[in-house]
């Protein structure tokens, strides 16, 4: 066995490790019940004194196969089910599929759904950027109080979605060819507050946090993620803006009414832990800006299109896939019809499952406390990535 | 960029003797794509991801898809003339042709240069049990590493030259490939009573003594004084 350091993919040297017998390294497994793994989520990681020389990500604990339920239920009936994939980010879950499925029937929507889409999406990149900077904060120490303060905001947002869709988190709101229920001027008034409320909360929040001397210490230089990995290991989503690559689904597909809305995409200088907290204060502020206009210009008119069909949906045989920029990354939906009322083939692109190929290697040569927050930062819920 | 039948001929006017088809989708999304062959796909990966004009160098979904063997009924019709003048009869005559099934994987490729895309990628195995393979494209894109493991344990295709090919959801002594279409789950599956009848009768059948005791059982003691629930 050498005892020259390689050079990992991501550049790190850390000394190579071998099957065989090493008596001064340590291995530990961290979960699948640490409080860290934000969920069961477990990490075999080796320690060459406490820094980190490799690490295997091991999942599963939760895996239902959720895309052989998709095959077995009509189109429609898996609505509800990819609720329960990224269950922070039920509404943009919906809307993925909503595509997949609208493209693959080719179906349109009409444009006052297409703006509360916009609407229930924003809100959601604004509920899960602030549940996922308190995390952050509470995995690197800041026990309690930045958690508490994104909580708080994130059940102003939670409110609003049981005002529209009669549950909190489990929203099933999304149908194909528009909405399930349209938005009463009271909630569009209720929601107006909300916004206006929030570029304040996040001054306050930032004032706690972003120019912390502690918080700057631990994630600078942290996990760093070069834009060349990034992009050839699938990343997306604020993971990879946060290494200085310009890609938003947003901007790039344009899907849905986006291209009409005036927003910019934040993006990272260092590839590090602090950028990627960053990153997503800045979305939030963009998100902001975005229900400000859809909030101004929503139009009158259906939110269904009148020609739609949910019962007896068959769409005919082909296939496509549908994609767009969840908080997460980019989550797509795949399917194959075979013209039969269920999916030949229904499989879901889960952001934050692969996203999470790069663990080890933004792992390598930290300390095993660093480890925490780097998984923190990488955003991962498992109920998507183990489906 | 370039529409896929440009893309087919480019690459097999570099590539000569490579097995590239192009696949058609007769649905709305009208999104083709292009079945390579497994001797030189990941020597055309690369070069998707290279070449100057398309830089794919974002692989986003891989995924597999299973088609089982499938009976085709062909029917055939044929005019026999009557021999004593009258009408001529039609006689239908069925023939069973068995297509054999086999596995694909299939790849969604973006540019995140050029921004652009969808360019999908099929690669299909030679049959479904003994020599389920396809070329792993993980040493092309990096991205590839977890979902070719998906695949791997949930569909059973091989990725040959994958680095670390091991089961990722299931755990790792399941014999099994749970999202093939005939794939059926073992009858001790879930054994503890629920309220499913389901479940119940299944569990019946593989533990008869459990489920249901003899009728020659004494009857169970009672429960002592001051332990019911």
């Amino acid at each position: 066995m050498s005892l020259f350091p390689a050079p990992s993919p991501s550049g790190v040297s850390v000394r190579p490790v071998n099957d065989e017998f090493h008596g001064d390294l340590l291995e530990i497994s961290m979960g699948p019940h640490h409080p860290s793994t934000h969920g069961v989520f477990r990490m075999q990681v080796t320690l060459d004194g406490e820094t980190i020389v490799k690490l295997k990500p091991v999942f599963g604990y939760l895996h239902r196969n959720h895309e052989k339920l998709g095959e077995n239920t009509t189109y429609l009936a898996s609505m509800p089910y990819t609720d329960r994939l990224d269950y922070l980010n039920s509404m943009t879950n919906n809307w993925a599929y909503a595509i997949a499925v609208e493209k693959l029937a080719g179906q349109p929507v009409p444009e006052r759904a297409e703006y509360l889409r916009i609407i229930l999406a924003e809100l959601t990149r604004l509920l899960n950027h602030t549940c996922l900077a308190g995390f952050l904060l509470q995995d690197s120490g800041a026990m309690g109080t930045p958690l508490m303060y994104a909580f708080r905001e994130r059940e102003k947002i939670l409110e609003l979605f049981e005002a529209l869709s009669g549950s909190r988190m489990m929203c099933n709101f999304q149908r194909f060819g528009g909405c399930r229920v349209d938005a009463s001027p009271a909630w569009l008034a209720a929601a107006q507050g909300v916004v206006d409320a929030y570029g304040s909360f996040l001054d306050e929040f930032e004032a706690l946090l972003t120019g912390n001397e502690i918080l700057m210490a631990r994630t600078q230089g942290t996990g760093v993620l070069t834009p060349q990995l990034a992009i050839n290991a699938s990343v997306t989503g604020p993971l990879l803006r946060a290494t200085g690559v310009d890609y938003d689904i947003r901007k790039v597909d344009a899907y849905g009414l986006y291209s009409r809305f005036n927003f910019r995409v934040p993006l990272g200088a260092h590839g590090d832990t602090y950028d990627r907290y960053m990153i997503r204060i800045l979305e939030m502020r963009e998100s902001i800006k975005i229900l400000q206009q859809a909030l101004r210009e929503l139009p009158a008119g259906p939110v269904m299109d009148p020609k739609a069909k949910l019962r007896g949906f068959r769409p005919k045989a082909g296939e496509a896939y549908g994609r767009i920029e969840g908080p997460k990354g980019e989550i797509g939906f795949y399917l194959i019809s075979d013209g039969s009322p269920n999916p030949y083939r229904y499989r879901v692109r889960p952001p934050s499952f692969v996203n999470l190929t790069i663990l080890e290697d933004m792992c390598l040569g930290q300390t095993i406390a660093d480890a925490v927050i780097i998984l923190g930062s990488v955003d991962i819920v498992l109920g998507e990535v183990d489906r | 960029m370039e529409t896929l039948e440009q893309l087919r001929d480019r690459l097999l006017a570099r590539f000569p003797g490579a097995e590239v088809t192009l696949v058609t989708n007769p649905g709305a999304a009208a999104q083709h794509s292009l079945l390579l062959g497994a001797s030189q796909a990941r020597e055309i990966a690369c070069f998707l991801r290279d070449d100057p004009a398309l830089q794919l160098d974002y692989c986003s979904n891989v995924t597999g898809i299973d088609w089982p063997d499938k009976e085709i009924v062909e029917t055939t019709k044929t005019t026999v003339p009557d021999p004593a003048g009258g009408p001529a009869k039609v006689v239908e005559q069925k023939t069973k042709r068995l297509q054999p099934g086999y596995l694909e994987a299939v790849y969604h490729l973006y540019s995140m240069a050029l921004k652009h895309g969808p360019v999908i990628l099929r690669l299909r195995t030679a049959n479904r049990t003994d020599q389920a393979n396809v070329p792993s494209l993980t040493p092309v894109w990096r991205g590839c590493e977890f979902q070719e493991r998906e695949a791997f344990d949930l569909f059973g295709i091989v990725f040959t030259g994958h680095p670390d090919l091991r089961r990722i959801l299931m755990w790792d002594e399941f014999k099994d490939f749970p999202m093939r279409k005939d794939y059926v789950e073992p009858d001790d599956y879930e054994w503890e009573p629920t309220p499913h009848g389901g479940v119940l009768e299944k569990a019946a059948k593989h533990y008869p003594v459990a489920a249901t005791p003899p009728a020659d059982t004494p009857p169970a003691p009672p429960a002592p004084e001051g332990k019911q629930p």
